[in-house]
């Protein structure tokens, strides 16, 4: 047995601490794990927990990312509890493999540490990485402080590994602002945290050597449509539910609350502001600033971004007057990835908010407070001429003119 | 007097990003040396790099440059070499880089002998992600991902060079700045694929967990695991374990290189290639 951890009610820890502990609660068999920046510590971590013998499990150092979640997947196939982290270009390489591990329907639990994907090399925090398995069919739950990283992963393994589901399932946490800055995490102890997420129950396992499977077969034009149709299925029906259901179970074991959509100020709220990250908690401390002013402003947070919160997403904004969503990531000759999804969902709403997009903070560039006062006021303009004067796409904060389009 | 090296580094780029006492920058300046030994031009030279400490190499020379992915340098050079193959493409890359995350390109290009150098600075460890077990760490030795000792065998990158076909790999260590500069020289003059294993020493990565805090204890244990090829051959196979031998290991001036073979086989079918119509073909269908 491995040896339990005596942990203060209150913590210092930042992201990548908060997610190495709970993959220690929650006795992980296998990690499989290539470093990069700013993701390492939390692979870091496990394998020395591992090395004290707090965990029982194995750790192996691969030759890449790539071979990184292949073992995951080899060692989800026979039968084990399964988690690595990676970001950025580590993830880039993986995403051959994400695919493969969601069509095979293993519960692998996957830290993303968000940071920016080179050219131009930068190891700072962006969604680009985020984006990059959005149609992987993984599950994706973003935290947006350490406390977030830590507690969703308890909530990611119970969601993934009910055998309803067996879908896997990223974390999300900003590189550095979360990854590397401390603040107070409040635990769990060891029990209480592997009694939420259980004890581990393959399916289908390869060990069980009286059911032998294969895994991953060649399915072409007469049944892979059907199998990729179900996959798409149990996204958009169960899982969000069961998101929902476990959201609730951890509420009630330790009083902190998540919602798919994470809404503050909204009651009366008139303008709002989407986004997701750390920039969350930075766009409500302006709100309630704003709200000193008399200004009506709230904040909604994309908690769960796959399966896409469509329904939840057009009930949090219904009758706001104006909306920006922020996008943290280069668009690429698009709008932005959120602006896109947000829109879609509110397009057949009789009561659609106006609604302007923003894309801000690549490569770690930071969002200010004052960014935000500004674009609260563009807001309101908009909203006071009932249709939207800015343009439909703006950049905050890059250096040289202004940049807008659409 | 002392050799100016301002011509060819980025000087708004320094100081490195390199610990104090990294062997790093012993190796960028006879690297330098050695291309001025050339006396190329540095308009002709391309240095390829990958990702970690030796990734910044691309950075702080002022020749043309790529930084690239982790472990790609080798199959990014392939491309500039094809593209122009009377110019000088150098890869400086990590043991992470050329033997894990890209060792597959690394045996491609030793196999076809295509005329790059490829300079692998191994320190034994991923140095820039902070201590984690790396193909090229030691048995037995300690990092953050071994944290009571790594059970991987030790890995000879000049070994695998070898039997991957490059026509010339050798070794030394930036323990002697003067060998290296002649090691780097010899390689440049050598037509066709060049490995070469630079031992260099990371006290703060490797040391701190193996007891060679200092940058000296470090390069005085990759002393003792070093040894001239001439004395290593005359070595029984016992006595030869855990040591690395330095110098030219193989050199073949006369195998062929992957540019001219395909300067000679795109010559070759010139003339054929025009004289077959697009009727030839339809009729061959």
């Amino acid at each position: 047995m491995a040896e339990k951890m005596e942990l203060r009610e209150v913590e210092v820890w930042d992201g990548n601490h908060a997610a190495a502990q709970a993959l220690r609660q929650v006795q992980v068999d296998v990690v499989a794990a290539y470093p990069i920046t700013p993701s390492t510590p939390i692979v870091e971590g496990y394998a020395k927990f591992l090395a004290d013998g707090y965990v029982e499990g194995e750790f192996v150092m691969v030759e890449s990312e790539h071979a990184a979640m292949s073992g995951c997947i080899g060692a989800s196939a026979a039968g084990g509890r399964v988690a690595t982290a990676t970001s950025s270009q580590g993830l880039a390489l993986m995403v051959e493999t994400l695919y493969q591990a969601a069509g095979m329907r293993l519960p692998i639990i996957l830290n993303i540490v968000n940071r920016a994907l080179a050219a131009p090399l930068n190891v700072n925090g962006d969604h680009s990485d985020m984006y990059l398995c959005r149609d992987s069919g993984w599950i994706q739950l973003n935290a947006f402080s350490p406390q977030g990283a830590y507690d969703l992963n308890f909530i990611a393994f119970k969601i993934s590994e009910d055998h309803d589901i067996r879908i896997p399932s990223i974390i999300n946490q900003d590189g550095f602002m979360t990854s590397h800055t401390a603040q107070g995490v409040a635990t769990l102890d060891d029990d209480t945290a592997f009694n939420f997420v259980g004890e581990f129950k393959p399916m289908n396992d390869m060990l069980d050597l009286e059911h032998p499977v294969t895994h991953g077969v060649q399915a072409e034009e007469d049944w892979h449509f059907e199998h990729k149709a179900r996959q798409h299925n149990d996204m958009m029906t169960k899982v969000m539910p069961k998101i929902e259901k476990t959201f609730a179970e951890f509420e009630a074991l330790t009083g902190r609350k998540y919602s798919v959509v994470e809404s503050y100020d909204m009651e009366d709220a008139e303008l709002c502001v989407v986004c997701t990250g750390t920039s969350v908690e930075t766009a409500r401390v302006v709100a309630t600033q704003l709200r000193a002013d008399g200004i009506k402003a709230g904040v909604v947070g994309i908690r769960v971004f796959r399966p896409f919160p469509f329904e939840q997403i057009a009930a949090a904004l219904d009758g706001i007057k104006a909306v920006a969503v922020l996008d943290r990531s280069a668009p690429g000759g698009a709008p932005g990835a959120l602006f896109n999804e947000i829109s879609s969902a509110l397009y057949s709403r009789d009561n659609r908010p106006l609604i302007s997009g923003y894309i801000y903070g690549l490569g770690g560039r930071d969002l200010t407070r004052a960014h935000l006062v500004d674009l609260y006021s563009e807001l309101q303009a908009n909203a006071d001429a009932g249709k939207v004067l800015t343009p439909l796409q703006q950049f905050i904060g890059v250096r040289g003119p202004k940049l807008s389009y659409l | 007097m002392a050799f100016n090296y301002d011509k060819y580094l980025r000087l708004e780029k320094m100081p490195t990003l390199w610990c104090w006492g990294c062997g790093d920058g012993v190796i960028l300046k006879a690297f330098i040396r050695a291309i001025v030994k050339m006396g190329w031009s540095q308009d002709d030279v391309c240095v390829v790099s990958g990702i970690g400490c030796s990734g910044r190499f691309s950075s702080y020379v002022d020749f043309n440059t790529i930084h690239t992915t982790h472990g790609r340098t080798v199959a990014y050079a392939t491309g500039v070499k094809l593209a122009f193959p009377d110019k000088h493409v150098i890869c400086v890359a990590g043991d992470g880089d050329a033997l894990a995350i890209g060792g597959n390109h690394t045996i491609h290009a030793c196999r076809r002998n295509i005329d790059i150098t490829f300079i692998v600075i191994n320190n034994f460890i991923y140095g820039l992600t902070n201590s984690q077990t790396s193909p090229t760490t030691p048995k037995g030795m300690w990092t953050v991902t071994q944290k009571i000792g790594n059970i991987d065998p030790t890995f000879d990158g000049c070994d695998l060079a070898i039997a991957s076909g490059a026509s010339f790999v050798a070794r030394e260590s930036m323990l002697e700045p003067k060998k290296l500069e002649k090691i780097f020289v010899k390689a440049f003059e050598h037509k066709g694929f060049a490995y070469l294993d630079i031992l260099s020493n990371c006290h703060i990565n490797l040391g701190r967990k193996n007891k060679m805090v200092s940058a000296m204890a470090n390069l005085e244990w990759i002393d003792s695991i070093t040894i001239s090829k001439k004395k290593y051959d005359a070595m029984s196979k016992e006595e030869q374990l855990n040591l690395f031998p330095t110098g030219v290991l193989h050199h073949d001036d006369e195998a062929d290189e992957y540019c001219d073979m395909n300067r000679e086989i795109q010559k070759a079918h010139q003339g054929l290639r025009s004289k077959i119509t697009q009727d030839d073909f339809a009729k061959k269908i």
